[in-house]
């Protein structure tokens, strides 16, 4: 586990591959990052079910609307940073208010981005695709579970939002991996704090434990791959274990998946809590990993956290 | 049916649409009726004449389209689904009132509602997304959509253009409610749009100009549509804000205000 990388984009790809021919009513919109995302390969196998439809996401998310109302199951996508962020009324009156099949699915999600810095590092995201009634949200922590997920969502009706990475990230899960939906995944059981974690903050939060552990501190660690609908029942059971509750996702701290652990808690079982993420503040350019560590996205990050709730 | 005979039943459907949208509207004490009003004919065409549809099986695979992308004017296209037999007439007196299925701007769950409406400038965009799966699948199913001329400054419409001209999609036909008004004031004065018809043809569309209240104009326009192969077809149709009630004709004012209840009657009077 950990030891081996893949590209979320490639299992996309190979996702989209698989769906074309096990399902007719499967067709993929691009707008002209068909290639960076990888969902043009499904035009190699299906050409007449591809559409690149240009610079254009207000007109990508309408149209794989109005081929959602046709009876098609859409996925359409490009970078995160402008689906949603350039078509938060298209995806609310086109998509979720009719609750039709469209699996908005994008990569570049986070400061992960690296070089091409702020302007293309979406960071928010979660928030406002959480806040859109209807809409289902998946942040998969690695490949594996990307395909799967990815997958899965063909098969439940109403629309979705899939947050992907730019780079290669460790392989969390092996390929037995099965994907349901709301249901997250505890990967590691111990009773001092849990580490609730999403994205590619699942693997740092495995490092943290690991180092914990060598501490004398047990974690638990979840991967919250789903953030909404929320597993209420393992976080609350999480927390009535543990009494404290790190959350860690490469997000803004306002509105992300800490925000979502944030509300059912509060109302359901109140902990201590910290939250690691991008302290509501935009990136840089930068290699991935320099960015990482500048902005507190890191097992160190999620360790300290964990010690400041344990008092040490 | 002759022309003649059928100019004469479409007009009287479009008298009565005009009753039945300041009825509503007057109850509702809120909505759109300069809007409404001006595109009476457009719809009152496509429904009675043009369209392939089945109040009585509105999920027939094979209807033909239509999206309102001007959602103001819903009291219009619930007047019309209303007539044409989707639900009860006497329904429209609940538009807008709490409960009700007909809501201020066209929503899911009205029978003969396709898409949800009112943020101004996507619904060109859904209905390329439809032409596009009666392409993929050989259906024979055309798509209608309406839009505003206010709403040709959204930007998205001619992303949409561009897409529908990309594709070929013949079986697409647009509809702009070419009126000169919309919130603020005069369409060329808040953002002008001329030339119109010039903008459309350079985005390689087939472009119609029509007379908005003439019938037979109307029907040749959207016949001339059906015909045109390998382009999208825009009717430009040129029409007056308010159409039909002295007061409110050419008025930005009642582009969002209703008539007056204890006025109505004398309003409905004007129809004839």
């Amino acid at each position: 586990m950990l030891s081996k990388t893949a590209a979320m984009r490639d299992a996309y790809g190979d996702a989209l591959l698989e769906l074309g021919a096990e399902n007719k009513d499967v067709v993929v919109v691009g707008a002209d990052t068909t290639g960076s995302l990888k969902s043009g390969v499904f035009a190699t196998k299906f050409p007449e079910r591809f559409f690149n439809v240009g610079i254009a996401e207000q007109n990508l998310v309408s149209i794989a609307a109005g081929m959602a109302l046709a009876g098609k199951i859409a996925y359409a996508g490009t970078y995160a940073i402008f689906v949603p962020g350039k078509s938060v009324d298209q995806i609310r009156n086109n998509i979720a208010y009719p609750n039709l099949d469209v699996k908005i699915v994008c990569s570049h999600g986070g400061i992960s981005v690296g070089p091409d810095g702020a302007s293309h590092q979406q960071v928010e995201d979660i928030a406002i695709m959480r806040a859109v009634p209807k809409m289902k949200v998946i942040v998969p922590s690695d490949a594996v579970s990307t395909k799967a997920s990815i997958k899965a969502i063909a098969t439940i009706p109403g629309p979705f939002y899939v947050r992907l990475t730019r780079s290669s990230t460790p392989v969390v899960y092996d390929a037995g991996f099965q994907y349901e939906l709301g249901r997250a995944n505890v990967l590691r059981e111990g009773g001092d704090v849990a580490i609730v974690a999403c994205g590619i903050m699942v693997p740092e939060a495995l490092k943290a434990a690991e180092s914990l552990s060598s501490k004398g501190v047990s974690a638990s660690v979840v991967d919250l791959h789903t953030i909404k609908p929320i597993d209420s029942e393992t976080l609350v059971k999480l927390a009535r274990k543990c009494g404290r509750v790190v959350t860690a996702e490469e997000h803004n701290i306002m509105g992300g998946m800490g925000s979502a652990v944030a509300e059912v808690l509060g109302e359901r079982y109140p902990v201590p809590m910290r939250r690691v993420g991008v302290m509501d503040t935009f990136g840089e350019s930068g290699e991935a990993g320099e960015l990482l560590r500048k902005y507190g996205l890191t097992a160190a990050n999620i360790e300290q956290a964990s010690l400041g709730l344990k008092g040490q | 049916m002759e022309t003649a005979q059928e100019v004469v039943r479409l007009k009287e459907t479009a008298r009565n649409t005009r009753k039945l949208i300041l009825e509503a509207l007057a109850e509702a004490g809120s909505g759109h009726p300069g809007g409404s009003l001006s595109a009476v004919e457009l719809l009152v065409t496509l429904y009675f004449r043009v369209m392939r549809h089945d109040p009585k099986n509105p999920k027939w695979p094979d209807r033909d389209r239509f999206f309102l992308s001007k959602g103001h004017a819903a009291p219009l296209l619930y007047s019309i689904l209303a007539q044409a037999g989707y639900f009860p007439v006497e329904e429209l007196m609940t538009l807008r009132k709490i409960g009700s299925r007909l809501q201020g701007h066209p929503s899911m769950g009205i029978p003969g509602v396709e898409a949800p409406a009112g943020s101004e400038g996507i619904g060109l965009s859904l209905a390329v997304g439809t032409s596009l799966v009666a392409k993929l699948d050989a259906r024979p199913f055309r798509t209608y959509v309406l839009m505003g001329d206010g709403e040709q400054q959204e930007g998205q419409v001619w992303e949409a253009a561009m897409a529908a001209s990309k594709f070929r999609l013949d079986n697409l036909t647009a509809i702009i409610d070419r009126n000169g008004i919309q919130q603020d004031g005069l369409t060329e004065q808040v953002m002008p749009l001329e030339p119109l018809a010039a903008k459309w043809r350079a985005f390689n569309w087939n472009v119609i100009e029509v007379d908005g209240y003439d019938l037979p104009q109307l029907m040749d326009g959207f016949d001339l549509a059906i015909s045109t192969r390998n382009r999208p077809t825009v009717i430009i149709a040129h029409t007056v804000k308010g159409k039909g009630i002295s007061f409110m004709e050419w008025s930005p004012h009642y582009h969002g205000t209703p008539p007056a209840k204890d006025k109505l009657r004398d309003v409905l009077s004007e129809l004839g």
